[in-house]
C-alpha cells in the first residue's frame, strides 16, 4: 500500500483524481438518496404554498440573520415536545428554499410560533423586545416598522421558486403584488383574491396594525404568524394519526 | 507590484481589468435600486484602480530574466498583510456582538449594526479574510519551495489573491446590506459565488503548473493538503450554492434544494468547510512550518499518508451529525455519527505526527514562542478533534446541540488550532519573506502567544459552561413531571459566561493588534542584517550544481 502511494504521490493528476474519488463518496451515499427514497418526506395533502407577503416576509427574516438565534426545528425529544410543540417533519420544510432549520438557540426555537402571540404583542417585541421580555438580548427592530415593503417585484419571486420546484400557479405569480398588498389590507377586493387563492384560513389583517401602509413589519409578522401552520401534519402524526 | 509583472502580463492585466468594470458597470446599471447595484460600483471601482495602478507602472522597466532564478513572493507577502488587516478586523466584530449578548443595546439604531447581520461579517472576516488569505499566502510560499519551481508566471497569483479579495469584500459589504443566501459559511449570494468559483479555479490551475514545473519527483505531504483544501472546497461550494436568482437585477436568489435535502447538502458543505478548509488546508501550512522551524524531520511518512486519506474520505461522511435529531432520516443520522467517530484516528494521527517531530526539539518550544504557537495549535487540534468525535455521539449531541457548547467546540479548533499555526507559520515566515534575521521583537511574540492562550481558554471554558448549563436547564423536569425552566431563565443563567466569552474575545484581539504592530516593524526596521538564505533559490538549469537541500528534507 505504501509502494503504491510512493508512485501516485509522483503523479499530480493522479492524485487531484484520487482525491476527488475518494471525497465524492461519502457526499453522494448520504445525499441522492434523499432525493429518491419516497419515505424521506411524509404526504401532506393540503398543505399550503407561502401567500406572497409571508414569502417577503420570510425574506426579510433571512435578511435580518435571525436564523444565527432561532432554530425552527423541533427535536424528537421529550422536553423538546413539551416546550415547543410536535416535533418537526421534514414536510413541513419543503417549500422553505433555504431551509431555515438554525443551528443555536440564543432564543427559543419558533417553528411552531404561529397564532401563539398576538401581532400586537410581535410588533410591540420587535419595536423593542424589553418591553415584552425585559431579560431578552435579541436587538430591536423598530425600523421595519417606518420602512415601506417592496412588493412590485414578488410576481418574480414567486416565479423563481416555482423553478426550483414550489408549486406557484400563473394565477399567484399574475396577482403576487396586489395579493401582497391585499393580505395587509382586509375588506377590499384584494383582500378576497388573497383567500380565494391561498384558501379561507389565511390570516388576513393588518398585522402592524395600520391599515393602508404596507410596511416591512406587516411582513416579518405576517410570516411569523404562518410559522408550523402551513400543514397540520406534525398535530395528525402527534396524535397517531 | 506592477514592476514585477511582464510587458506582456500589464497588457492581460489592464484586459481583464477592463472587464471587470464594465461588469460592475453592467451590474451597478441593472442592479440599480438593489444591492447588487452597489456591488456594482464596488467591482467598478476595484477596476478602475486597479487600471490606474497598472497604467502607472506600465512604463517601469521590465524585470529582467534573473527573476527566473528566484522565487515569486510578492502574492504571499501582501497575502500576509491582508490576512492580519481581516483578523483584526474579524476578531473585533466578533468581539462587539459578544458585548452585544451582554448588553443588547451595544448597537446603532440601524440595521447593519444588529447582531444578525455582524454574525457573518466575524464568521466570513476570520474564516475566509484571515484563514483564506493566509492559506494562499503560505500555499503559495510553501509549493515553491517544496517543489523547487517558481510560480509559472507573475499574473496569475496576483489575479487569485486579488480576486479573492475583492470577493471577501462583497461578502462583508453584503451582509451589512442584508444580502444573504442565510447559508452559514456560505453566505454570499449567486454574483459573489460565481466570481469565487473563477478565482478558485484559477487558484487551482496555478497549483498545478507549479506543481507540474516541480524539479522534486515526489510531492510534498503540504501539498497534498494544500491540493485537498483546493479542489474539494470548490466542489462543496458549486453544489451548496446552486440557486435561481430571482433576476439578472437582483441580489437575492432562492436555493435550488428544500427542506431536509437542503439541510443536509449544507452541513455536508459545512462540515466540510471545517475539514477541508480549516483542516485540510492548515495541515498543510503545519506539515511545512512546524518541521521547518523545529529544525526536524517529520515523525512518520506512513502516519501523514494514512492521515490524508483518511481525512479526506471520512469528513465527507460526517455532516449529518449537525443533524441528530431532526427530520433527517435516522439512517443518515447513524451514518454520520459513526464516520465521526472513525475520524478520531486520522485526525489523532496527524496531532501525534506534529508532536512526536519535536522529539529533539522540545528545548526550542521552551525558548520560542513561534515553535511554540505551533506546538499548541497541534494540542489543540488534538482537543477539538476528540471533541468533535465526542460530540457527534447522538445522545451527546442531544445536550449540546443548539447550546453554547458548539460555539466553544467551534472557537477550541478556530482559535486554538487555525489562528495559533497560522501564527506561527506568519512569524516563521515573515523574516523569510522580508529577508530579515528575526522578527522585531521576540517579547512581544511571546506576549502575543501568552494573549492569545489565555483568551483561548477564557473562551472556551465560559462556553462549556453555558452550553452545558443551559443543555441541562433545558431538559430538567420538576416532580410534577413539567419542565423545571423557562427558556428566559436559562438565558439569565448565561449571562456572566457571555461577560467572560468577551473578555477572552477581547485579549485575543489586543494579541492580534500586538502581531500587527511586531510584523509592521519587521518589515520597516531595514537595518539588521538581511538574511541571504542563499539556498532558497528555485532550481534552473544554470543553478543545478548549487542548489542545496532544504530545510524540509
Amino acid at each position: 500500500m505504501f509502494n503504491l502511494h510512493y508512485q501516485l504521490e509522483r503523479k499530480t493528476i493522479g492524485l487531484v483524481l484520487g482525491i476527488i474519488g475518494v471525497a465524492a463518496i461519502g457526499g453522494a451515499v448520504e445525499i441522492i438518496p434523499l432525493f429518491t427514497i419516497q419515505q424521506t418526506v411524509e404526504d401532506a395533502p393540503g398543505m399550503r404554498v407561502y401567500t406572497p407577503l409571508e414569502i417577503a416576509g420570510r425574506n426579510i427574516y433571512i435578511r435580518e440573520g435571525c436564523y444565527a438565534c432561532h432554530s425552527q426545528m423541533i427535536r424528537t425529544l421529550r422536553d423538546e415536545v413539551e416546550r415547543y410543540g410536535p416535533y418537526s417533519l421534514a414536510v413541513e420544510s419543503k417549500y422553505d428554499h433555504p431551509m431555515l432549520w438554525g443551528s443555536k438557540r440564543t432564543g427559543p426555537d419558533i417553528a411552531r410560533m404561529g397564532n401563539k402571540y398576538s401581532d400586537e404583542w410581535h410588533v410591540r417585541h420587535l419595536n423593542n423586545p424589553r418591553d415584552v421580555v425585559p431579560e431578552s438580548v435579541m436587538p430591536h427592530y423598530s425600523w421595519l416598522g417606518r420602512t415601506e415593503l417592496r412588493y412590485d417585484d414578488l410576481g418574480s419571486h414567486l416565479a423563481a421558486l416555482r423553478k426550483v420546484g414550489v408549486p406557484y400557479t400563473d394565477d399567484m405569480i399574475a396577482n403576487a403584488k396586489s395579493d401582497a398588498y391585499g393580505q395587509a389590507t382586509p375588506d377590499t377586493p384584494f383582500a378576497e383574491g388573497v383567500t380565494k387563492r391561498y384558501g379561507a384560513a389565511t390570516n388576513v389583517r393588518a398585522f402592524d396594525g395600520k391599515p393602508g401602509q404596507l410596511t416591512e413589519m406587516d411582513a416579518l409578522v405576517a410570516y411569523l404568524q404562518i410559522l408550523g401552520k402551513l400543514t397540520d401534519a406534525a398535530h395528525k402524526h402527534a396524535a397517531g394519526g | 507590484m506592477v514592476a514585477q509583472l511582464t510587458k506582456n502580463e500589464r497588457q492581460i492585466a489592464l484586459i481583464i481589468l477592463l472587464a471587470m468594470s464594465v461588469c460592475g458597470l453592467a451590474m451597478g446599471v441593472v442592479g440599480h435600486g438593489d444591492p447588487l447595484g452597489i456591488h456594482g460600483a464596488i467591482v467598478l471601482l476595484a477596476g478602475i484602480a486597479g487600471m490606474f495602478g497598472v497604467i502607472s507602472g506600465y512604463y517601469a522597466p521590465e524585470p529582467g530574466e534573473d527573476r527566473l532564478d528566484r522565487y515569486f513572493d510578492d502574492p504571499s507577502r501582501m497575502g500576509i498583510i491582508l490576512a492580519m488587516a481581516w483578523v483584526v478586523a474579524g476578531l473585533f466584530v466578533g468581539d462587539w456582538i459578544a458585548w452585544q449578548l451582554v448588553n443588547p443595546n451595544l448597537t446603532f439604531d440601524a440595521a447593519w449594526s444588529s447582531f444578525g447581520r455582524l454574525r457573518p461579517v466575524h464568521t466570513s472576516g476570520v474564516i475566509f479574510g484571515f484563514g483564506g488569505n493566509a492559506l494562499i499566502a503560505t500555499s503559495l510560499y510553501v509549493v515553491q519551495r517544496t517543489s523547487r519551481a517558481r510560480l509559472p508566471d507573475q499574473l496569475t497569483p496576483w489575479f487569485v489573491l486579488l480576486g479573492y479579495n475583492l470577493f471577501c469584500v462583497i461578502a462583508a459589504t453584503g451582509y451589512l446590506m442584508g444580502v444573504t443566501q442565510s447559508k452559514e459559511y456560505a453566505e454570499p449570494e449567486w454574483y459573489a459565488d460565481i466570481w469565487l468559483d473563477i478565482v478558485w479555479v484559477t487558484y487551482l490551475i496555478l497549483y498545478l503548473r507549479t506543481l507540474a514545473r516541480r524539479k522534486e519527483p515526489h510531492i510534498y505531504v503540504s501539498n497534498w493538503y494544500y491540493l485537498a483544501f483546493i479542489v474539494v472546497v470548490a466542489i462543496l461550494h458549486i453544489v451548496n450554492s446552486l440557486a435561481i436568482p430571482v433576476s439578472i437585477g437582483h441580489a437575492k436568489s432562492y436555493s435550488a434544494f428544500s427542506g431536509v435535502q437542503d439541510a443536509m447538502t449544507q452541513w455536508w458543505y459545512g462540515h466540510n468547510a471545517v475539514a477541508f478548509f480549516l483542516t485540510a488546508g492548515f495541515l498543510g501550512m503545519m506539515y511545512y512550518y512546524l518541521p521547518v522551524r523545529a529544525g526536524r524531520p517529520i515523525f512518520s511518512y506512513r502516519l501523514s499518508i494514512i492521515s490524508f486519506w483518511g481525512i479526506t474520505f471520512m469528513y465527507m461522511w460526517a455532516g449529518s451529525h449537525h443533524l441528530h435529531y431532526t427530520a433527517l432520516p435516522h439512517w443518515v443520522q447513524t451514518l454520520g455519527m459513526t464516520f465521526s467517530v472513525m475520524l478520531l484516528v486520522p485526525s489523532w494521527a496527524s496531532a501525534g505526527n506534529a508532536l512526536l517531530t519535536l522529539n529533539g526539539a522540545w528545548h526550542k518550544v521552551r525558548d520560542d514562542a513561534t515553535l511554540r504557537f505551533m506546538m499548541v495549535a497541534a494540542v489543540f487540534y488534538g482537543i477539538v478533534t476528540f471533541e468533535g468525535s465526542f460530540m457527534a455521539i447522538r445522545s451527546v449531541n442531544s445536550l449540546s446541540h443548539y447550546t453554547d457548547w458548539t460555539v466553544g467546540h467551534v472557537h477550541v479548533g478556530a482559535l486554538g488550532w487555525v489562528a495559533m499555526i497560522t501564527f506561527g507559520a506568519i512569524y516563521a515566515s515573515v523574516p523569510w519573506l522580508w529577508k530579515r534575521e528575526r522578527m522585531y521583537s521576540g517579547r512581544l511574540v511571546e506576549v502575543h502567544f501568552w494573549l492569545a492562550l489565555a483568551g483561548t481558554v477564557i473562551y472556551v471554558f465560559a462556553m462549556w459552561n453555558s452550553g452545558i448549563i443551559q443543555g441541562l436547564m433545558w431538559r430538567t423536569f420538576n416532580e410534577s413531571g413539567t419542565l423545571a425552566y423557562s427558556f428566559v431563565d436559562t438565558l439569565v443563567a448565561m449571562h456572566p459566561y457571555y461577560i467572560a466569552r468577551a473578555i477572552g474575545g477581547l485579549l485575543f484581539l489586543l494579541g492580534a493588534l500586538v502581531a500587527c504592530y511586531n510584523i509592521w516593524m519587521t518589515i520597516r526596521t531595514a537595518d539588521q542584517p538581511a538574511d541571504e538564505r542563499v539556498a532558497d533559490r528555485p532550481v534552473v538549469p544554470a543553478l543545478t550544481g548549487v542548489s542545496a537541500p532544504q530545510p524540509a528534507e
